[in-house]
């Protein structure tokens, strides 16, 4: 047996999807760092300069609605010292992470079931269709009612606001698998569980991953609105708490903390994405 | 010819009711044959292929492999698609142990089936790329060797090289004869290129349409390596161009 040169030039077929009039520069890493940290501070700046602006020279509104950045930062050192930053950030977080686990196990595990057999599909697609619009923040008094004021209510109102994309998006990549990738496996001789193995679900990966990192995000946006109703902690409580004793410092800090931690979160993911997707021409790196 | 290594019998298939999609069809291939099934679109020729292979179902009549009636894909029929189907998610060397995998072999057996087969194809540089990181003709040496690492006594090929430039199409050819002259599988290969057919095939089926049929069996006499501009080459070339235009014609639109 001879192994023979192939003589062919590789052409990528992802280069024709690059942005117009970057395809021929390559992109400067160094060049893309700067203007990404520039946008930050630029924000930074220009709510600093607002701020000052109003209070010093301007005078169109009362300075305590809107402190300098400092101040938010002073704020914060105050509260992170005494602890209760801390038990804030945990108390939301927890909830998070607890509803946010139900979801995607709910929402991958239903979502395959379904994706698999059309009868389930009939019975279940349309409720979850019906039930998806209404946004889930219509349903926090009932479940306040349903699971009182305490843990429960919160984690269920998570659970439940988180589960609609990751079912529907895993439902999507259950159902669109490329049939032409079936035949392959089953003239390798792969049976109906080796096709679910090793061809169904790694096709589904992607849209699972997006599913997961779509309903992590919309925990995140679902809780604040959760403590502002029947909480005594979390970054939800503590903007609402700032509210009644007029704190705006604390009210952006609670505001900021959220920023922060999604900021995070989002760059993990996005690297397990990237890592995880790595045959991917264009999966973010 | 002694016996069929792949037998068809009265094979026919319509997807709906009044529309017959491939008419009667008989034919006998031999084991370790070369077979083009040739003919333009909307002959059929795919769908034979596919009923071959176990993907469609006939609607009447049966195909016999070794003399056992076909009931789904199976290990035994290597199949290469025009588009490739490399698992996008598997390294070239990973789609090529694919087969072995699944047959649950010893991991370091499936390697080196995998490497030697990747070998075969001249990509053992290549083991660790994905598939997008692939020309389309290195693709489809991938997916040939993934067919042939399961050890296959049928090769199916639907127009593997169609998707190919000119060029590229050319190569693939003289390796696919190569790769089967030093190991003679019973290869079913479907093209609508004629000079394709007439430069890789033992037989040429020439196929009708509406309904889809056998219009014409040709034994291609030509010894390997076939010259395209040779006269016997060339006349062959323009028989059977004859015998396609006769059958695109029917069809109203070109």
């Amino acid at each position: 047996m001879s192994a023979v040169s192939t003589g062919e030039v590789k052409t990528s077929p992802g280069d024709a999807r690059k942005r117009r009039g970057s395809a021929e520069r390559p992109v400067n890493r160094v060049a893309v760092m700067v203007r990404r940290a520039g946008s930050i501070v630029i924000f930074f700046a220009l709510w600093y300069a607002a701020s000052l602006a109003n209070a010093h020279l301007l005078r169109l509104f009362n300075p305590v609605l809107l402190p300098p950045p400092d101040d938010v930062l002073k704020a914060g050192i105050a509260m992170a010292k005494s602890g209760e930053l801390a038990r804030h950030i945990l108390a939301s977080l927890s909830r998070v992470v607890q509803g946010f686990l139900i979801a995607a196990l709910a929402g991958v595990l239903i979502g395959t079931l379904v994706g698999r057999s059309r009868v389930l599909e009939d019975l279940v697609e349309p409720t979850v269709e019906l039930l998806r619009p209404i946004p889930p923040l219509a349903f926090l008094p009932m479940m306040v009612l349903w699971f009182g004021i305490g843990e429960a209510s919160k984690v269920g109102f998570i659970a439940y606001a988180a589960f609609f994309p990751i079912f529907t998006t895993t439902l999507e990549g259950i159902k669109y698998v490329d049939p032409l990738l079936i035949r392959a496996a089953a003239s390798l001789g792969a049976s109906e569980r080796d096709i679910f193995r090793y061809v169904v679900v790694p096709a589904a990966l992607p849209n699972i991953i997006t599913g997961l990192r779509i309903g992590f995000g919309l925990s995140f946006f679902v809780i604040v609105a959760a403590e502002f109703i029947a909480a005594d902690s979390g970054l939800g409580f503590l903007i609402n708490d700032a509210r009644t004793f007029f704190l705006v410092s604390n009210m952006l800090l609670g505001a900021a903390v959220i920023g922060a931690i999604g900021f995070a979160f989002n760059i993990v993911l996005r690297r397990l994405e990237a890592r995880l997707l790595r045959w991917r021409k264009d999966a973010r790196r | 010819m002694t016996v069929a290594k792949i037998r068809i019998e009265g094979v026919s298939k319509s997807y709906t009711a009044d529309i017959l999609a491939l008419g009667r069809i008989d034919l006998e291939l031999g084991a370790n044959s070369f077979t083009c099934l040739l003919g333009p679109s909307g002959c059929g020729k795919s769908t034979l292929l596919n009923m071959i292979a176990g993907f469609v179902e006939p609607t009447h009549g049966r195909v016999l492999v070794d003399g056992i009636e076909v009931v789904g894909a199976s290990a035994d029929r290597g199949v290469v698609f025009q588009e490739y189907a490399l698992f996008p998610w598997r390294t070239a060397l990973d789609n090529v142990a694919f087969g072995p995998m699944i047959r649950r072999l010893p991991r370091a057996e499936q390697r080196e089936r995998a490497e030697r087969y990747l070998t075969l194809v001249g990509l053992a540089e290549h083991g660790t790329k994905f598939p997008s990181e692939l020309s389309g003709g290195m693709k489809q040496r991938v997916a040939i060797a993934r067919a042939l690492a399961n050890g296959p006594s049928v090769l199916l090929m639907d127009e593997p090289f169609g998707a190919l430039d000119a060029q590229t199409r050319e190569t693939m050819q003289e390796e696919l004869l190569r790769i089967w002259q030093e190991d003679r599988k019973t290869v079913v290969f479907v093209t609508h290129s004629i000079s394709e057919a007439i430069f890789l095939g033992d037989r040429i089926i020439v196929m009708a349409t509406r309904p889809g049929a056998v219009k014409q069996v040709i034994e291609v006499g030509l010894a390997h390596p076939r010259e395209r501009s040779a006269p016997d080459f060339v006349a062959l070339e323009r028989q059977i161009k004859q015998l396609v235009r006769e059958e695109v014609e029917k069809l109203g639109i070109v």
